[in-house]
């Protein structure tokens, strides 16, 4: 056990930088900061996030989004937040359970709009360590295609299992998405290009979550969705949002496990309603890992889980 | 366990897409034949503890098919290697040697021998008298049946010292 922190002072003042930098981002741009609850009556019903619960029966957010999305309804115009987000279970090199998150949304912009605003603050957070950084956008099925040679919308199940199979080492009994999990972390993400940021865009509907569902070009139906990856780490999420109300309830309703749904949302969005939007998360600790050189997330943390 | 195969993990790397499924990829390295193996699992999945105990032990002989070892702290339990729990150990093995025995279930699973072990030439050419610090080697041949590159003034009844790691001559004893 030690009582000394996990990060060097250099990681420490990096971060205050970082917050600095952001702040000054979006006061320029005239994006409003805010604060929204940590605990909440109700849970996330993400299928892959587990939400910690205190024993008052209150939930720890796991992203600042619903209580966003109702500021949006209530018409806050462009807006954004700094803050800790807890999920249950992820510790790792790159995960801490408590981490730090920003979270911005727009009103009435494209999902390409919004990546080239990511790439525009990342340019600034990653400087000067690295500059002039070559943005790459990619759709899911073009990332597959190129780095794991299989084309998502065609492929039958047993061809994506058999490959996730031998990428896992053995049959781990998972669903079609789960395969394309297995394949998207084993395969494609160490094979993307470095020092690059790379937008993967239009995921599988499936794997929607609270982003739209449209036909692209090809008529398939996609998710409206996009994730940064950088140096094959994973950075940030983003969504063109879901505004339908209707559609919302039976989203929620077919993940909750049992968790209370979020009422409060589903009445911003069907009374708001929610603006035309786009939102993105990021996760902040990774940049700073990025830009500090870090090898654990720990050396970017005051003090991390072990010693918090 | 893994595969019934009694393992150790030398990385555990936890793997989550954002808004995926949590995987583990971890490497084991098979304590039976030293073998690295990566796999993926579901994190939150368990796998059976292996039953593994490392003990220091005495090699005391050889009776034509096992090699019998005895425990160095007190207890003088003995316990029986079969060749194949030996390996190459079987060319380090020195009677009254200290060895680093795992044992899995009751039985031998792995005999390792000392970083550093003396033994004595068997057989090599005469040695070079006045030749002790130029380059050139020969081959010797040990009391165990090693084969080692020595230099060239070692005679036959020389105790060397051997690095086991390397399989190389360190110096006279």
């Amino acid at each position: 056990m030690s009582w000394q922190p996990s990060a060097a002072l250099s990681a420490l003042q990096a971060r205050a930088r970082m917050n600095h930098i952001i702040r000054h981002f979006f006061y320029e741009r005239e994006v409003l900061e805010v604060e929204t609850p940590l605990l909440s009556q109700a849970a996330v019903v993400d299928p892959n996030i587990e939400p910690m619960q205190t024993q008052h029966g209150r939930w720890l957010h796991t992203s600042p989004e619903y209580a966003m999305k109702r500021l949006l309804c209530a018409g806050s115009g462009d807006i954004y937040q700094l803050t800790k987000v807890f999920r249950h279970g992820e510790a790792g090199r790159k995960h801490n359970p408590e981490f730090t998150m920003l979270e911005w949304y727009r009103v009435g912009v494209t999902l390409r709009q919004l990546q080239h605003e990511v790439a525009d603050l990342f340019a600034r957070l990653l400087a000067p360590r690295y500059v002039n950084l070559p943005v790459l956008f990619l759709s899911y099925d073009e990332a597959m295609t190129q780095y794991a040679h299989i084309s998502v919308h065609d492929a039958a199940d047993e061809s994506l299992s058999d490959l996730g199979i031998s990428l896992a080492g053995q049959d781990l009994h998972l669903t079609r998405d789960g395969w394309l999990d297995v394949i998207m972390s084993h395969a494609v993400e160490p094979a993307l290009p470095k020092r690059t940021l790379v937008f993967i865009d239009d995921f599988p509907a499936s794997q929607a979550a609270l982003a739209r569902v449209e036909p692209n070009g090809q008529g398939q139906c996609v998710a409206r969705r996009f994730e940064l990856f950088f140096n094959g780490i994973e950075l940030a999420n983003g969504y063109h949002e879901l505004t339908d109300a209707d559609e919302q309830r039976q989203r929620f309703m077919a993940q909750a496990q049992g968790r209370p749904l979020d009422e409060h949302l589903l009445s911003a969005l069907a009374q708001g309603p929610l603006p035309d939007c786009c939102g993105v998360a990021m996760g902040l600790d990774r940049v700073l890992m990025l830009q500090q050189e870090a090898q654990h997330i720990a050396d970017v943390l005051s003090f991390d889980w072990s010693r918090a | 366990m893994l595969e019934n195969e009694p393992c150790s993990i030398i990385e555990n790397e936890y793997v989550k897409p954002g808004k995926g499924q949590a995987f583990n990829r971890v490497k084991l390295r098979n304590l039976r034949n030293g073998r690295v193996v990566e796999k993926t699992f579901k994190s939150g999945d368990s796998l059976e503890g292996a039953d593994v105990i490392e003990v220091e032990m005495e090699y005391l002989y050889n009776d034509g098919e096992f090699w019998h070892f005895m425990a160095t702290d007190g207890s003088f339990e003995q316990h029986a290697a079969s060749a194949d729990a030996l390996g190459d150990t079987v060319k380090w093995l020195k009677e009254q040697e200290v060895y680093t025995i795992i044992l899995f279930n009751g039985g031998v699973l792995t005999v390792s021998p000392p970083n550093f072990v003396e033994l004595t030439v068997a057989e090599t050419d005469p040695g070079v008298k006045g030749d002790t610090a130029q380059g050139g080697n020969k081959p010797a041949t040990l009391a165990t049946g090693a084969v080692v590159k020595v230099p060239l003034f070692i005679n036959i009844g020389d105790v060397l010292r051997i690095d086991t790691r390397s399989g190389e001559y360190v110096s006279r004893a």
